[in-house]
């Protein structure tokens, strides 16, 4: 177990090196490193300061080393419009961002399981093929079209939910939270759900495909022959096999939501990292930018080690330092 | 000769290809997509980019609303009596225009580094891959928006990024099949006949890689279509000079909460009827050419 | 004695989109308790499909159409799903052909095992479960069984795991064991070896066992009883000896043949011509007739009825070595 860990310690931080390496190459190859990371509206002699202090008249690789060793410290830069350390503005924004995820992720699950299994249960049945049609169609709606049409039907033609900001919060360990309010809520409400579209036809097949080829199984027969009920075969047998892929997927999506939360904050003006990350993008605000690379490759390598880990606590023929 | 057509591989793929309706329904509006997208400057009833054909007199107009002159806009007119059908035929010429040429210059490069890997192995093969298996390992959305925020915005930088986020998907799957191909017998003979090796690679291999690249060019133009319209949206994609539907979107939605929906929901429409037309037609592409799908 | 199962007339029909499929046609099938019968034919004879309708766990749209299955005196067909499920793995239980697909890769032994005492007595306490566990797990000779308790599938080989599923099978000490094929997937050792076991392990609980298989090798040296099937039928039976020893049914003849034992040495194997029927498409008459050397005046025309001599029944119009019924 803490071989494998290690292990995986090691990769990542593999991992991190790399993409800072191309992140920094890019920067370079593209252009002048001085416009990336000073603020163009600086006074030449700012400018002149500014190089100094960056180190950027040095050679490429002694500057890569640098920019290594700030990182490592925790300081990716300031940014040029508030004015202030660029990961702390991130990270600050960073818990919006992950209680709008997890709140798709949830709804993603929580409806997708079930529907899922439903429709493998009754292939053919007339929920089966709208929910089968209905998951093409959601596939090639983007994500920000949706965000529209619910913001579209529930509020302006409705007027049931609000559509902007997070409502009223509440702090636990000085964190703002949404969802523990009748008014964070429903204003999490439907970017939440707009997030959840995508995963949720996905989950949902992924499911159905399991509960097809599991239920013709030899092994569901087994139980069935032992007297075993549909309901235990189902909800023990079946369930626990189709979990590890739809975990291991989940997990990867998970990254993909922080992604795609991008365009939902931006439309319901969701006080997150990917609304931060777009305006910064608008106004050249590139330490900002680059710090907020740095800090998803971070939570990117932890998540699949994360689910590496689910992963092997699910499936026994992959556990990790047991008999194999 | 006296193979009846219906037997010969083309016209097999045809006939599965029709025996479903939802495919042939994708493939009309794909045509009817591409056909619009083309004669656009012919069609569509203003050059919306001309101001001297725009009124503004004829402003803020509800769909079906007839203007000052006595022009009667279909889908309705923006502030700047811009008609937004014409809007968006021309946008879709842009998306259109902007998804397909970074899916096939993805697909030109992805393939080549693809074949390459496969053909040469070793360190090269290993190095690639690691690289391609790094890039898929973070999704397209993000990476889109950073070389966004590195490259900067205008039709060739969001033409680049896309082919930079899409390469890797045709890099990994003609990977894959040139792999299988390559210790073929057909391959071992064009290496016996010493032909060089860009000839095998390119008159040999990759011919012979090309049915599953089908659907992935399909779902990817799709894809960078939907991805290209999200940019746009959120304004760091295509400047304001080549309006795609993306843009149109943007652009109407802030007029949105006032009740003008025609900007955006149409552009949407058009945006969702394309992709799902290519998306309806790559997916029923995948299940003919999957021979583990494939009718006996 | 009454029998345990008296199968009579069973039919059983897959409907498809043309039309329906009889998988099974007129089956009767007698077994005494604690008596061992073989049964016997090529793969889609629908010897699987019988076992499968005798428990209840025919795959949907298949059915049985016709008939009845008479167990300890009770008709399955037309039992309801709750009435079937508490006989399954109670007094009937199933073992099927690959030990690597038949348990859960996900669960522990333990709980695969206790499910099938649990299912029928949902109030037996923890340590009587255990208990009984550790007991027929050492009936069929698991070393250290407390300890391959908590294990899981994968750390087992095929004869292990098969060894486990035949234990999980005799839990609720059946008074009827079906095993489809239960050593086809197996090394010939463990074959031969898990069939002795099986045989001395239902002669100690007085348990019958149908012993379902493709090989007549296999079923010799275990079986007092023998059903060839054919086509959805049973084209003979009788006591084992008479049945391998004299055939009378030019079928089992072929079957016989195919046993390397019986072939003169350096000669080739005798393969029986052609391929069995779909049962989506019987020949008229005798469905081995177009397989068959000794095919002759009436065997086109009609299905041969049953000839009965003694213990002995079969279905040929030519048979082999008897007087022709006047």
């Amino acid at each position: 177990m803490l071989a494998f860990l290690g292990r995986r310690l090691i990769q990542s931080v593999a991992v991190l090196l790399v993409m800072s390496f191309l992140v920094f190459l890019g920067i370079f190859a593209i252009g002048n490193p001085v416009d990336v990371m000073i603020d163009p509206a600086a006074t030449p002699l700012e400018r002149e300061t500014a190089i100094r202090a960056l180190g950027l008249d040095l050679p490429w690789y002694q500057q890569y080393f640098a920019f290594l060793e700030r990182a490592v410290a925790g300081d990716l830069g300031r940014s040029f419009v508030y004015n202030e350390p660029a990961l702390d503005l991130i990270l600050t924004r960073l818990p919006a961002t992950l209680e709008l995820a997890v709140a798709a992720m949830v709804m993603a699950v929580a409806l997708g399981i079930p529907l899922g299994l439903w429709a493998g249960l009754h292939p053919g049945s007339w929920l089966d093929r709208t929910i089968m049609a209905g998951s093409i169609f959601l596939f090639s709606m983007p994500t920000f079209w949706v965000g529209i049409i619910l913001i579209m039907l529930s509020s302006v033609w409705l007027g049931w939910l609000p559509s902007g900001d997070r409502g009223e919060t509440v702090s636990i360990l000085g964190v703002p939270f949404s969802f523990l309010t009748w008014d964070g809520l429903t204003h999490l409400f439907l970017p939440a759900f707009n997030l959840a579209l995508f995963k949720l036809a996905l989950v949902l097949r992924l499911v159905r495909a399991g509960v097809q080829e599991h239920m013709s199984s030899d092994y569901v027969a087994f139980a069935r022959a032992k007297g075993v009920s549909e309901r235990r075969i189902i909800g023990r047998h079946v369930l626990r096999n189709i979990l590890i892929p739809v975990i291991t997927v989940l997990g990867l999506e998970f990254g993909n939501l922080l992604a795609f939360a991008v365009v939902t904050e931006t439309i319901f003006a969701w006080p997150g990292m990917g609304n931060l990350l777009i305006r910064s993008i608008q106004v050249l605000d590139r330490p900002v930018v680059v710090a907020y690379l740095m800090l998803t490759v971070v939570i990117f390598v932890l998540i699949n080690l994360f689910v590496d880990l689910a992963y092997s606590a699910l499936d026994p023929r992959i556990r990790v330092g047991g008999r194999a | 000769m006296s193979i009846p057509f219906r037997d010969r591989p083309l016209g097999m793929f045809i006939a599965d290809f029709v025996a479903n309706p939802y495919a042939v329904i994708g493939l009309a509006g794909l045509v009817l997509v591409i056909v619009l997208a083309l004669f656009a400057p012919w069609i569509a009833p203003q050059d919306p980019y001309d101001l001297t054909q725009l009124d503004f007199m004829d402003g803020n107009l509800a769909p079906g609303s007839a203007g000052w002159t006595g022009t009667v806009y279909l889908l309705g007119t923006d502030d700047q009596g811009r008609d937004i059908l014409s809007g968006i035929l021309f946008g879709l010429r842009t998306s259109l225009m902007v998804g397909a040429s970074s899916a096939f210059i993805a697909f030109a490069l992805g393939a080549l580094v693809g074949l390459v890997a496969a053909y040469v192995g070793g360190v090269v093969d290993a190095l690639i891959m690691r690289l391609v298996e790094l890039q898929l390992s973070f999704p397209a959305m993000l990476i889109a928006l950073v070389l966004v925020a590195i490259l900067g915005t205008g039709v060739d930088k969001i033409i680049l990024a896309l082919v930079l986020v899409q390469w890797a998907y045709y890099a990994r799957t003609i990977r894959a099949q040139a792999l299988v191909e390559k210790n073929r017998e057909y391959i071992e003979a064009a290496h016996v006949l010493q032909y060089s090796h860009s000839r095998v690679i390119l008159r040999h291999l990759l011919p012979n890689c090309i049915p599953p690249l089908i659907v992935l060019v399909t779902m990817q133009v799709a894809y960078a279509i939907s991805l290209e319209a999200t940019l746009s949206f959120l304004g760091i994609g295509l400047p304001l000079t080549e309006p795609s539907l993306g843009l149109l979107i943007a652009n109407g939605y802030g007029y949105l909460q006032a009740g003008r929906y025609w900007l955006s929901i149409f552009p949407g429409l058009a945006l969702l009827f394309t992709v799902l037309s290519i998306n309806l037609v790559g997916d029923h592409l995948r299940d003919i050419l999957n021979p583990k799908t494939r009718r006996q | 004695m009454a029998p345990l199962l008296d199968v009579r007339g069973l039919e059983v029909t897959f409907p498809t989109r043309r039309k329906p499929v009889r998988a099974l046609q007129g089956v009767d099938l007698r077994l005494q308790p604690g008596e061992v019968l073989g049964l016997v034919g090529e793969s889609g004879s629908g010897k699987s499909v019988m076992a499968r309708a005798i428990m209840g766990l025919l795959a949907h749209p298949g059915h049985v159409s016709g008939g009845q299955i008479l167990f300890e005196g009770r008709d399955l067909v037309g039992l309801g799903p709750d009435e079937m499920r508490a006989l399954r793995g109670n007094r009937m239980a199933m073992i099927f052909q690959d030990p690597m697909a038949t348990l859960n890769p996900v669960l522990r032994i333990e709980e695969q095992m206790a499910e099938a005492l649990l299912a029928h007595d949902p109030r037996m306490p923890r340590e009587a479960v255990r208990a009984r566990c550790l007991e027929v797990l050492r009936q069929v000779g698991i070393p250290a069984p407390e300890e391959r308790l908590r294990g899981w599938p994968h750390e087992f080989s095929g004869g292990m795991r098969q060894r486990i599923i035949i234990a999980t099978a005799l839990l609720n000490r059946p008074a009827l064991i079906l095993a489809d094929e239960a050593t086809t997937a197996l090394d010939v050792t463990i074959q031969a070896q898990i069939l002795h076991e099986m045989r001395v392990l239902c002669e100690a609980n007085g348990t019958a066992l149908v012993w379902i298989t493709h090989d007549l090798a296999v079923v010799s040296g275990i079986a007092d009883h023998i059903a060839v099937m054919y086509a959805g039928r049973i084209v003979e039976s009788g006591p084992a000896g008479q049945v391998l020893g004299d055939p009378r049914h030019p079928y089992t003849r072929g079957l016989l043949g195919s046993i390397p034992d019986n072939a003169q040495p350096g000669s080739a194997l005798a393969q029986i011509p052609g391929l069995m029927p779909s049962p989506a498409d019987l020949p008229r008459g005798c469905a081995f007739r177009p397989r068959c050397d000794r095919a002759g005046a009436g065997c086109g025309d009609a299905t041969p009825p049953e000839t009965k001599a003694g213990d002995r029944v079969w279905r040929c119009l030519h048979p082999l070595n008897a007087e022709v019924p006047a």
